[in-house]
């Protein structure tokens, strides 16, 4: 029973790290957070259902519906961080706020109020492992969002591409005038952020059978929760920071009850930032720079 | 008047008092993002007085108002050790905290919602609006805005002036978090039922987007945000399912024109010169 519940919380924690890591990446090179993540979430899994039933085969449809995250993520990177630099750093918040109402109405117009069922994309994929069910999906969901993030730390750490990144979130300023194309990398973060959101949406909807027009808003208040917890700016804090809100989420769901859930989750985080603000994994110094 | 129009203005005036509830932090820099939080503690405090106790309105609301400021001091000195992005997040968790505490919570009807009794009509919260835009126009005036667009702007120079930084950021919080409550109570004896749903972190986030939409600089900008936020999506109401999407794409609109809020000092200077 236990170990069943563990592997339950892994993989809901592999999705809300998933979501953590688009955060924590917006947040630690942009200093803002982006609000629109929770409906690039949504977008994905919604519009690959779509096409799945608009006859495309399911690889194609789920590429389509990621690449969708992707570019809708351009789209709000238009209109808001181009707009940073003369503004008040709240404003981005605003208008990112306002793409989570646009877009979560506009999958509204176009698919209905409903809670959609998703098409179970590896059927009858369940393991059994001396009692426990482990479906195929779960432990996908898992190494997929491992692997991503395995990629990710590597691209930022051993690429041209990542070295830009980590100067422009050390200072801006000076990573322009050391020629690093701030235009170009912060696109590029945008695109980021909509492929982790989009992945994690559509392992959702498979996990869960399910998709609706509001399923990204608990999820990207879980992811937060996730960054925080892991500590801001630190993609393997927001992997661990995401997997434990898994576990807790689960745990309290079987041992508990399932409306003491964010009693505990946002109990835990309050606690977390009285005692030690930069999460369990931040570093103290930098997020002191940083923020 | 129409039930309808009533309904709306009573909803407009109870979010301007919401509006300036994040306002008074953010005047300070501060994001807080649990105001539909405070509100509650307002709404559920005050009809859990009125209820037990049998306390009349005019006491069992203040009450309620106290409370949810008392609340948000002890908050505030602990959560207020951080700073930026951390301290909207820390608020936001609170906000969740307060909502899932009523839901688990039998005595103030969990999950299903509470009645109120005792009802406020729309003259009393009318007059109470009218008197805390008073007070909002005449702190713009004085002294106390430039020591709080200070703290905001330069905490350095306000400490070297003689501020007291901390507990300057700690009155804007409570008072801020006194006046959700006041709000919040209003709110549940002019409905006459609540439930913790309501007071989701979303209805946080709108409270917030008033104030950054209409403007952080002067009196006005709450007021002004509350009143679109209120009345646009009625006025829209033509526009059918369309209606949503509509004021979303205003409000990217607005915030690319005029990234500072619709009214700004500025704005109010040159009319005056």
């Amino acid at each position: 029973m236990l170990a069943q519940q563990l592997i339950n919380g892994l993989s809901l924690g592999a999705v809300y790290a998933l979501v953590a890591v688009a955060f924590t990446v917006s947040i630690g090179v942009l200093n803002f957070l982006n609000f629109s993540i929770p409906a690039l979430f949504m977008i994905s899994g919604m519009v690959s259902l779509g096409l799945m039933k608009s006859g495309f085969p399911w690889m194609l449809a789920v590429a389509l519906g990621i690449a969708t995250s992707i570019v809708a993520s351009l789209v709000v990177e238009r209109f808001t961080f181009k707009w940073m630099t003369k503004s008040g750093h709240l404003v981005p918040l605003v208008s990112s706020l306002a793409f989570l109402i646009l877009f979560e109405n506009l999958a509204i117009i176009c698919f209905g109020s409903d809670l959609l069922p998703f098409p179970r994309l590896f059927g009858g994929g369940d393991g059994r492992l001396g009692g426990v069910v482990i479906g195929l999906p779960q432990i996908l969901s898992l190494l997929i969002a491992v692997a991503a993030v395995a990629l990710l730390a590597y691209v930022l750490k051993a690429t041209a591409l990542g070295r830009s990144v980590r100067a422009i979130s050390e200072s801006p300023q000076t990573a322009t005038i050391l020629g690093v194309q701030t235009g170009r990398i912060v696109l590029s973060v945008y695109a980021l952020a909509g492929l982790l959101a989009g992945l994690a949406g559509i392992l959702f909807a498979v996990n869960y059978a399910q998709v609706s027009w509001v399923m990204g808003e608990e999820v990207g208040l879980k992811g937060i929760s996730a960054m925080i917890l892991g500590g801001m700016g630190n993609i393997w804090g927001a992997v661990i920071g995401g997997l434990l809100i898994g576990l807790l989420e689960v745990l309290t769901i079987a041992y508990v009850s399932s409306d003491a859930v964010n009693l505990i989750v946002y109990g835990t985080l309050i606690l977390v930032l009285v005692l030690k603000p930069t999460g369990l994994f931040g570093d103290r110094l930098a997020a002191r720079e940083r923020f | 008047m129409s039930g309808y129009v009533e309904t709306l203005l009573v909803l407009l005036m109870i979010n301007i008092i919401a509006a300036y509830a994040a306002y008074l932090p953010l005047a300070v820099g501060q994001l807080n993002l649990s105001i539909a939080g405070f509100m509650a503690i307002g709404a559920y405090g005050s009809a859990w007085l009125a209820a037990s106790y049998g306390l009349p309105l005019w006491a069992s609301i203040p009450l309620g108002m106290t409370f949810a400021g008392l609340i948000g001091l002890a908050v505030a000195v602990p959560v207020l050790r951080t700073d930026g992005i951390y301290l909207s997040l820390a608020t936001f968790a609170l906000g969740e905290v307060i909502t899932s505490a009523i839901i688990n919570t039998p005595a103030l009807g969990g999950a299903a919602g509470m009645p109120v009794t005792g009802y406020v009509g729309i003259i009393p919260i009318a007059i109470t609006c009218a008197v805390l835009v008073a007070i909002m126009a005449y702190v713009n005036h004085s002294r106390a805005h430039v020591i709080l667009t200070t703290v905001e702007k330069d905490p350095n120079v306000a400490a070297m002036f003689g501020v007291d930084v901390r507990w300057t950021k700690i009155a804007c919080f409570s008072l801020g978090a006194a006046l959700a409550g006041l709000s919040g109570a209003l709110l549940g004896h002019h409905l006459n039922f609540i439930e913790a749903q309501r007071f989701s972190i979303l209805a946080s986030i709108y409270v917030v987007l008033y104030v950054l939409l209409g403007g952080t600089q002067t009196f006005i900008g709450p007021i002004l945000g509350a009143a679109v936020f209120t009345l646009l999506p009625e006025a829209l109401r033509a526009s059918g399912e369309w209606r949503y999407v509509a004021f979303a794409a205003l409000i990217i609109v607005v915030m690319v024109w005029r990234p500072n809020g619709l009214i700004t000092r500025e704005t109010i200077l040159r009319k005056g010169a």
